[in-house]
C-alpha cells in the first residue's frame, strides 16, 4: 500500500501570485481505483510504476504572449489535442482544441494565449504511483494531464495511451519470465519419468469410493511396478480414499509415481482429527452403524496405511483439514530386504 | 484347494464362477480393513460382507475366492465386479465359524 495518499493538484483561476496557483480538491473515491480486485500482477505494476516512468517528457509548450494561432500550429505538428502554456518550466494554463475552435469561430485566433487559456487545471505529480494516474483518467474526462515535479515545475504530460503502452511492455516482460519458469520446471520432471494424478473424493459417495485406488492399482500394473510393492501402495490408497469418503467433507487423493519413490497423499477439507495418534491406533474408530454395515469401521485403516508405507505422516487441524502422506521406496523395497534377510537364515 | 473343492466342503453354490480360482489359505472377517490388514495373497475369504467393496479388497490382497455365509445374496454390482476382477463367489447357508471348520485343511492366512 502507498505510504501517502496523493491529492490531485488543481490550478484554480487566473494565476496572480506563485503561491496562489496550486490548490487541492479531495481525491477521487478509492473504490474507483482501476484494477481494484483485479490481477495481482497488474496491481503490483500500477503501484511500482510512477507517473514519471511513463509520462512523455518532450512537451511542446507555448508562451503566455503567443497568439492562439501559434498554439494551433503546435497542436497540428505534434498531433496533440492540448498545449501547455508554460515559461521556464512554470505552468500557467492549457490551450485545448476547443479553445482553438472557439477562437476561429469568434475571430480571436490572434489573441495571446494567456487571455483564452484554461487556468483551472488538474495536474499530476511525477512521483505518484500509476494507480493514481489511472484514477484521474477515470474520474475526469481529460485525455491527458500535465505532470509537475516536487518543485511544481512542468516536467511532462501523461496520456492514457502512455499508460497503456507502459503496462503492455511490462506485462510482456512478466509473461516471458513466467514462461521461462514453466519451461524450467518441465525440464526438472520429464513426463515419462514422473506421473502425477489427482482424484476428487466426494463425501459419502460410497458407490464411487475405491475407484481412485483401483485406477492407481491399474497404473502400477501397467507400469510393471513390483507386485508386492504395488499391493502396499494400493492398500494405502484405498484406505485413505475411503477415509476421505466416509469421515470427511470431501477432498483429493494424489498419486505420484517417480523413478525412486511413490507417494499417496490424502487431503480433505475437514472436519479434522483432534487426536491423530488415537486415530492411528489399531481398532480405534468413530464409525457409525451405517458405515459398519458397509464393512468399514474396524478402525484399522490408518494403521494399515502406516504399516504398508515406508514413511507415513499425518497432519490435521480440527475444523480445517486432514492430510495423510504415505511414501514408498522404489529403489530398496522392503520385499527385497525381507527376501535377502530370509535367504541368509 | 480348487473352487469346486471349496464349494463342496462348505455345502454351497457357486454364484460367480471364475475358471482356475483356488485358495492356499483362509481368513475369516467382516470388516474390510481388518481383512486388508490380515488376509494374504491366495486366501479364501469367509465373510458375511455381501458388498461391492469386498471385491475391491479382495483384488487388493489377492484373494480369489469369497465364501459368503448365512446364504446372503450377491447384489448384481458385486457379481459384475467379481466377474470382472476374477474373484469367485460361493454362497453357503452356514455361519462363518461352520464354514471355516469345513475348510480346516487350509492353513490360517494371518500375517
Ligand atoms: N480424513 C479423515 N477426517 C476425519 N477423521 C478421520 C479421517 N480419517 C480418519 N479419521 C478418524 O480416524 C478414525 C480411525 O480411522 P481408520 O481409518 O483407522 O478407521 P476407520 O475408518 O474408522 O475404520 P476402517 O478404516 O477400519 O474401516 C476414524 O474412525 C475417524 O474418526
Ligand atoms: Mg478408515
Amino acid at each position: 500500500m502507498p505510504a501517502r495518499d496523493y491529492a490531485p493538484v488543481i490550478l484554480e483561476g487566473r494565476p496572480k501570485q506563485d503561491d496562489e496557483i496550486l490548490a487541492t480538491r479531495p481525491p477521487p473515491d478509492a473504490a474507483t481505483l482501476p484494477g481494484g480486485g483485479g490481477s495481482e500482477v497488474i496491481m503490483e505494476l500500477l503501484q511500482r510504476f510512477k507517473v514519471r516512468d511513463v509520462m512523455n517528457r518532450q512537451v511542446a509548450c507555448v508562451a503566455r504572449a503567443a497568439p492562439l494561432r501559434e498554439a494551433q500550429r503546435v497542436m497540428r505538428e505534434n498531433r496533440v489535442s492540448g498545449v501547455p502554456v508554460a515559461e521556464n518550466g512554470r505552468l500557467y494554463g492549457i490551450v485545448s482544441v476547443n479553445d482553438i475552435i472557439n477562437a476561429l469561430d469568434g475571430g480571436w485566433i490572434d489573441d495571446p494565449c494567456e487571455t483564452r487559456m484554461a487556468t483551472s487545471l488538474v495536474v499530476l505529480e511525477a512521483g505518484m504511483p500509476l494507480a493514481y494516474a489511472l484514477r484521474y483518467f477515470n474520474n475526469y474526462t481529460y485525455g491527458r494531464f500535465p505532470v509537475l515535479d516536487a518543485d511544481r515545475r512542468l516536467v511532462g504530460v501523461i496520456s492514457q495511451r502512455d499508460v497503456m503502452r507502459a503496462l503492455l511492455l511490462e506485462l510482456t516482460v512478466e509473461v516471458r519470465k513466467l514462461e521461462r519458469k514453466v519451461s524450467d520446471r518441465q525440464l526438472e520432471r520429464p513426463s515419462d519419468k514422473y506421473l502425477h494424478r489427482e482424484y476428487a473424493v466426494i463425501r459419502n459417495d460410497l458407490s464411487n469410493a475405491g475407484k481412485a485406488a483401483n485406477e492407481i492399482r491399474q497404473i502400477l500394473k501397467d507400469k510393471k511396478v513390483d507386485r508386492a510393492l504395488a499391493r502396499r501402495v494400493a492398500v494405502a490408497a484405498y484406505e485413505l480414499e475411503i477415509n476421505i469418503c466416509i469421515h470427511s467433507h470431501g477432498g483429493v487423493l494424489t498419486f505420484i509415481l517417480a523413478d525412486d519413490k511413490i507417494i499417496v497423499q490424502a487431503k480433505d477439507r475437514g472436519p479434522g482429527i483432534a487426536d491423530t495418534e488415537w486415530a492411528c491406533r489399531d481398532g480405534t474408530s468413530t464409525a457409525n452403524d451405517w458405515i459398519r454395515s458397509m464393512g468399514f469401521g474396524a478402525g484399522m485403516g490408518l494403521s494399515n496405511s502406516k504399516r504398508v508405507s515406508d514413511a507415513f505422516e499425518i497432519q490435521s487441524e480440527v475444523g480445517k483439514f486432514t492430510r495423510v502422506i504415505c511414501a514408498f521406496d522404489r529403489l530398496v523395497p522392503r520385499e527385497k530386504i525381507e527376501k535377502a534377510g530370509s535367504a541368509g537364515t | 484347494m480348487t473352487l469346486e473343492e471349496i464349494r463342496e466342503r462348505v455345502g454351497g453354490t457357486v454364484a460367480v464362477d471364475v475358471e482356475g480360482a483356488s485358495a492356499g489359505s483362509c481368513y475369516v472377517g467382516d470388516l474390510l480393513s481388518d481383512i486388508m490388514g490380515h488376509a494374504g495373497e491366495g486366501c479364501a475369504l469367509v465373510t458375511i460382507q455381501n458388498h461391492l467393496n469386498t471385491i475391491a479388497v479382495c483384488t487388493l490382497v489377492g484373494c480369489e475366492v469369497i465364501v459368503l455365509c448365512h446364504g446372503r445374496p450377491v447384489p448384481p454390482d458385486m457379481a459384475a465386479a467379481a466377474a470382472r476382477e476374477g474373484v469367485a463367489v460361493v454362497v453357503t447357508p452356514r455361519s462363518q465359524y461352520a464354514a471355516a471348520l469345513a475348510l480346516k485343511e487350509l492353513p490360517p492366512a494371518d500375517k
